[in-house]
């Protein structure tokens, strides 16, 4: 993994602290030649690795990427899934089983609504692993070494259990895409656990870090704790708690934690790119 | 360790149960769902007993509390049934249809001292609380008027198939998203004693509204508009927001920040001249558990500590939810007396 990671939320308006800035993104990138503009700064000034969500826009950005390989030799994609708004907007407009039978083609739906217990787990199983080759479609071609298990989704099959659900995604990227399994997470140490019951070792695990201790589930020296003592590979996000910490200090904070194997990050401008790849460069 | 059932299994049940499921002082004992999928999903690794009738789970778990996640139509019976059983109950919004089954249910709960929660997670939010603090110590002087807006992409064509299409399951963007913010409405202003002007406006909906406008009138001479669409593209996920006119200033909320803008040249406590923003980073409080954001699992800790202490007052009573049902049933009744409601 690289030590450098771009994230996406900057592109969908996404922001944890506002809004309006959440919207002028969203309008500023609704083109997704400006996205790409912004992709060809982070990847001219060395970052290799863009992390991302399975939102329509990124198919296009697929697209540009698999028309110029020679451009695009070391562009390394990081998909998470699924798209969590897409699915809860299903949800409550077409039900739970509506919703499963737009995303999932085929008769399995049926199968599953007859079927008994035995069944309904193995086909459970079944409906993921087609729901992940529905979202990788667009990735076809294009190097995805690790794919993530997106939070709201991770979080909600911790909340309830579901250890099998987590083996068998992680079985079902190994095997059908030679990649690693990745969760996001907003309760590191709970999943921590609950991966190592799973036997999944050495997870690659990315949550928020920060200083603040935001969105950071049983508190910030808890985190440090379960960073300094566990096996498995951490990466860094919501560093800068959407801007409630200064680049430099947040960067520092998160740069001494030697475990910390990758960080990343979302920005909008060369600017702010460049000083985000300084920073960590210098603290690292 | 409190001992906890859930009755229906949908998206707000399934969220509940596993936020609930990871809460450190409650022991998930049995869940119960009419299908069968569900259920058998679930349940392989957890030892929870399933039950497709509520009644049957009820007389046997020997529960403390219950969660209930159904569609609202069958939420009074529930109800009714723990809490006959001397059961606390949680209760996703909206709350009751029928206003007498409402003001019943609040009495039981009151006569029974059970503890008794709605869903109305806007409460839970940093930024709305710190609104309400502000408002109440009156940081902006005298509350003439309000703006109250929610939009999302949740219905952007024509479809039918779920009860939250359908008005008579307690569906459509009155119920399912309106209620919410008549819910905030109520809690930072206070409920309005009349309402005119009320367009309930079915956009791509047949038999709900897809949005939901009205103005808002207090006997003290205050007043405010509502604007409620769940048919707007603009928006990745539900995104509400108020705005308060006070004489000495105004405030400016959403989940994520809070602007203030003073007049006076002291300012107020903190707050200084002029604008100033409180962000959510700040003035959220931690969670032992995080699923879609804080407040759904705030709201299920503060029930599980009224439960633990058994305290029935809380800051989303069945009395206050009721009153927010008294206030969709005013837009519902202003409505009614046009006939461009439909189309």
């Amino acid at each position: 993994m690289d030590r450098i990671i771009f994230g996406d939320n900057q592109f969908f308006g996404v922001n944890h602290m506002s809004e309006e800035k959440a919207r002028a993104q969203s309008m500023r990138f609704r083109d997704t030649r400006a996205i790409m503009n912004v992709l060809d700064i982070a990847y001219s000034v060395g970052i290799r690795t863009f992390m991302c969500t399975t939102h329509d826009s990124i198919a296009e950005i697929c697209n540009h990427i698999r028309a110029n390989p020679k451009r695009y030799a070391d562009f390394k994609f990081y998909p998470g899934m699924p798209y969590a708004h897409k699915y809860a907007n299903a949800v409550t407009e077409s039900g739970m089983i509506g919703a499963l039978k737009r995303f999932v083609p085929g008769s399995i739906i049926g199968t599953v609504l007859k079927g008994g217990k035995a069944v309904a787990t193995r086909d459970f199983i079944a409906m993921m692993k087609i729901l992940i080759d529905t979202e990788m479609k667009m990735f076809a071609g294009l190097n995805t070494e690790v794919i993530f298990l997106q939070n709201v989704m991770t979080d909600l099959l911790l909340g309830l259990n579901l250890k099998e659900i987590f083996v068998a995604f992680s079985d079902h990227v190994k095997k059908k895409y030679r990649a690693e399994p990745g969760f996001f997470t907003m309760n590191l140490p709970r999943l921590l656990t609950l991966l190592e019951d799973c036997g999944i070792e050495n997870p690659i695990i990315c949550s928020s870090i920060n200083k603040i201790g935001f969105r950071m589930c049983g508190g910030r020296e808890l985190y440090e704790k379960v960073i300094r003592e566990n096996e498995f590979r951490p990466i860094a996000m919501s560093v800068l708690a959407s801007g409630a910490i200064s680049p430099e200090e947040a960067l520092e904070y998160i740069c001494n934690k030697k475990q910390i194997r990758s960080i990343v990050f979302g920005a909008s401008t060369r600017a702010h790119i460049e000083q985000t790849k300084e920073l960590i460069e210098k603290y690292s | 360790m409190i001992k906890c059932g859930i009755i229906g299994l949908g998206k707000m049940g399934i969220s509940h149960y596993a936020i609930i499921n990871a809460h450190p002082d409650v022991s998930l004992i049995a869940v119960c769902d009419t299908s069968g999928l569900i259920l058998n999903g679930l349940n392989k690794y957890n030892e929870v007993q399933t039950f497709k009738d509520y009644r049957k789970m009820i007389d046997k778990c020997n529960l403390d509390c219950v969660i209930i996640a159904t569609p609202t139509s069958s939420h009074a019976k529930i109800i009714q049934y723990a809490m006959e059983h001397n059961i606390h109950v949680f209760v996703e919004k909206p709350f009751c249809f029928n206003l007498e089954d409402g003001r019943d249910l609040t009495n039981l709960a009151l006569q029974r001292n059970l503890v008794n929660q709605v869903g109305y997670h806007n409460r839970f939010i940093g930024v709305f609380q710190e609104t309400r603090k502000l408002l109440d110590q009156g940081a902006i002087g005298d509350v003439y008027n309000f703006t109250a807006e929610a939009y999302g992409q949740v219905v952007l064509k024509q479809k039918n198939s779920t009860w939250r299409m359908k008005r008579s399951e307690g569906g459509g963007c009155l119920y399912d998203y309106a209620s919410h913010v008549i819910d905030l409405v109520n809690y930072l202003i206070g409920p309005p004693e009349e309402v005119c002007g009320t367009v309930l406006k079915s956009i791509f909906s047949r038999d709900v509204a897809d949005a939901v406008y009205s103005t808002f009138l207090y006997n003290n001479g205050k007043s405010g508009r509502l604007a409620v669409n769940w048919s707007d593209k603009t928006y990745r996920k539900m995104s509400t927001q108020i705005t308060v006119y006070g004489t000495t200033g105004k405030i400016i909320a959403d989940r994520q920040e809070c602007r203030i803008y003073l007049w006076n040249a002291d300012g107020f406590g903190k707050l200084k001249q002029g604008w100033n923003i409180l962000y959510t980073t700040d003035l959220t409080k931690p969670v032992w558990f995080y699923l879609r954001g804080e407040e759904y699992s705030a709201q299920i800790d503060y029930f599980v500590k009224r439960v633990k202490s058994n305290e029935s007052e809380n800051i989303n009573s069945f009395a206050s939810a009721l009153r927010t049902d008294i206030t969709v049933d005013l837009l519902l009744n202003d409505a009614g007396k046009r006939n461009f409601s439909h189309g």
